[in-house]
């Protein structure tokens, strides 16, 4: 049976993640906590708007225009400072460098601390690294664009009209995947260019991930997690999605995939967790349904813990090896 | 539930450079009126106040990919509102200043269009700044200072005191030709009472009734300001304003001879059955050129007022309150905007009867 040791704070919880197996959790006011023999609490931001792991530290962006790199000890590195403006999305890339962006403008700060600025003549929406090589991904209005941050070669521009949010590759660097202003997924093949649509969501998809080795995806904004498969060569062109976890009352907000098993962790409106199985759509329950919907999940490097968040500041960790 | 949670009013403020929309702003930031603002602005510069909540943004008009060509959302107000409610104890309200040559169609939409920011914030009102002195020369060539009026719930008529009777006069009639349900209030240096531009609820089709019982009736002949009628204007200028917006069709005031024009029709109960499928046609093939409607529909053998109300293509809809004993069952629908084909529009509406 799933235990859950509940953690509650006090606000919108914006992203959890594991820090040498410590689950942290960062909550919109800028507090990020973290459970490490008690309840433990560093302030990054005045307002946090945006998280990313890049495995041992979490790199945060606020209201106060810095992004911050936050270690399982509590310490705090300033990684960059640009004024009074918002940071809206962090990524995490290889080599450590870390990628941001703020209104027209999408940064990428090498390790070495060398930043570089990147136009655009539209907002900067989401932000993604391919898994191999220096190539950052930029979510934007009508496409996405591809730079190559370590080199002065030109950027790579992917057309689709409409305003795509969130960005994601495929773990084998094949795919870009979009989220879209409308109720829609878009992809790209990226060795021919060919468009693949996912559409048919009744609400926005904002959450989204990869299973362990890269063969579906899941998302949410339906009653269901809607997992598309992408084990062909051309994707999920032509193929039925799985739907998991369908509740007939309420919709996905979460979604997190195994590190290891083809099995989802799903997160609703009203709080509820499960896990479902890919293979025969089996259901566990994983945390009975709360005071406000799920904005964030992450599965420890073994898959035995869930940390989970709510908009509401209901927090925890489910062991499932018990 | 996260649902119940009451949803953050916004108010929205457009207005040309110079017409005081910096200084109301201040206004806003500055007095003490036991309440606190989140305030979205285009650049920093003008405010002189320093303020955790005001936050700048890029205005970013996206297109929605559904085959509509006025179906936008301002982009940056999604991404900004969702991080400012996810902190919702800091402020009461949320206060959008657009720039100058804005249309104010894409931000009103994103408030009906997106679901995250409909979940939790509410368009409480469209509030247009206009310059006394300059308006007659805006209006006479950009589309947008039309726009702005039309989509106004309230007008601050400003800097009067730059102008003569004559053509502070002339200014309301052509503010009152294109929009005659808007409320004005003529002001010197932005000096308006904060209460009535701030908490209005205009787009609250139970408040904005309640608030103003003459609904949809400042444009006509019959209806005298009386003390429960919430609209500021003296009556002298009342008087005047009548004299020109009830010939709206067709008439316009000397100033005014714009594409911008409001048709004001009347009728009698209306069958459902043809009322619905007329107004969404309607709003497909016209939705464009359509920039705001409002309405009443006394529908047949239905005990309660139906109210509507619109933004382009976008219309909805709602169950008021049980119609009064001795009350007038009419029907009676306004449209904004431009080349409206007022004979197609009658004959579609009155077609609609019972």
């Amino acid at each position: 049976m799933p235990t859950v040791a509940p953690l509650d704070l006090d606000g919108h919880c914006v992203a959890t993640a594991w820090l040498k197996d410590i689950p942290h959790f960062a909550l919109a006011d800028g507090v990020v906590h973290r459970l490490d023999h008690g309840h433990k609490r560093v302030e990054a931001h005045d307002g946090l708007l945006a998280a990313a792991c890049d495995g041992g530290r979490l790199l945060t962006g606020g209201e106060d225009g810095k992004v911050t790199a936050v270690s399982p000890d509590g310490s705090i590195e300033l990684l960059a400072e640009i004024g009074r403006k918002w940071i809206t999305s962090v990524a995490a890339g290889p080599q450590g460098a870390v990628a941001f962006a703020s209104g027209r403008i999408a940064y990428v700060r090498f390790a070495d601390g060398r930043l570089r600025e990147f136009q655009h003549p539209r907002s900067v929406e989401g932000l993604a690294f391919a898994p191999k090589g220096m190539r950052l991904a930029v979510a934007r209005y009508n496409g996405a664009t591809l730079h190559f941050p370590a080199t002065e070669s030109k950027p790579a521009e992917l057309e689709w009209a409409g305003a795509h949010m969130g960005i994601t590759f495929s773990p084998d660097g094949r795919f870009l995947v979009t989220t879209m202003q409308e109720n829609a997924l878009h992809g790209w093949k990226l060795a021919d260019g060919k468009h693949m649509r996912m559409a048919g969501y009744p609400v926005k998809v904002k959450s989204f991930s990869w299973s362990s080795k890269g063969r579906w995806l899941a998302t949410s904004g339906a009653p269901a997690a809607i997992v598309w498969p992408f084990q062909a060569k051309d994707g999920p062109m032509g193929k039925t999605p799985l739907e998991l976890g369908t509740r007939g009352d309420t919709m996905v907000t979460q979604v997190c995939c195994h590190p290891v098993e083809e099995i989802v962790a799903i997160g609703y409106a009203d709080g509820m967790v499960l896990a479902a199985r890919f293979a025969d759509s089996k259901e566990v329950l994983l945390r009975r349904a709360g005071k406000g919907a799920v904005t964030a999940m992450s599965w420890d490097a073994e898959g035995r813990r869930l940390a989970f968040g709510s908009e509401t500041g209901e927090c925890g960790v489910v062991d499932i090896s018990a | 539930m996260s649902e119940q949670l009451a949803q953050i009013p916004v108010t929205v403020l457009t207005g040309y450079l110079g017409s005081g929309k910096t200084t109301l702003l201040n206004r806003i930031l500055s007095e003490d009126h036991g309440k606190r603002y989140a305030v979205i602005v285009n650049e920093f510069g003008e405010i002189g106040i320093d303020n955790d909540l005001i936050v700048e943004s890029d205005e970013e008009i996206y297109e929605m990919n559904n085959g509509c060509v006025c179906c936008t959302v301002r982009g940056d107000l999604v991404r900004v509102v969702e991080g400012l409610t996810r902190r919702p104890g800091r402020f009461d309200a949320i206060i959008v200043e657009t720039t100058g040559l804005a249309d104010p169609a894409p931000v009103a939409q994103t408030f009906f269009m997106d679901d995250d920011v409909r979940a939790k914030t509410k368009l409480d009102a469209v509030v247009a700044l206009v310059d006394a002195k300059h308006l007659p020369l805006r209006l006479a060539d950009s589309n947008e200072a039309q726009d702005q009026i039309a989509f106004a719930d309230v007008v601050v008529l400003n800097k009067t005191d730059l102008v003569s009777e004559e053509e502070l006069a002339a200014v309301e009639a052509a503010i009152r030709a294109i929009n005659p349900s808007a409320r004005i209030h003529k002001t010197e240096r932005a000096g308006v009472a904060l209460s009535d531009v701030l908490d209005r609820g205009a787009f609250d089709l139970q408040r904005a009734l309640d608030n103003d019982p003459q609904f949809l009736d400042h444009d006509h002949p019959d209806h005298v300001c009386g003390p429960d009628c919430d609209h500021d204007h003296d009556h002298h200028d009342h008087d005047h304003g009548h004299d020109h917006h009830h010939h709206h069709h067709g008439e316009l005031s000397a100033i005014h001879d714009v594409g911008v024009t409001s048709i004001s029709l009347r009728g009698g109960e209306m069958d459902p059955k043809k009322f619905f499928p007329w107004i969404e046609q309607t709003t497909q093939i016209d939705g464009p050129n359509i920039l705001r409607l409002k309405g009443i529909i006394a529908f047949s053998d239905d005990p309660e007022r139906y109210v509507v109300q619109g933004v382009h293509m976008i219309v909805e809809g709602d169950h008021q309150r049980p119609w009064k004993e001795g009350e007038k069952r009419e029907s009676r629908l306004v449209f904004i905007g431009r080349e409206l084909d007022t004979e197609r529009l009658k004959h579609g509406f009155e077609a609609c009867q019972v």
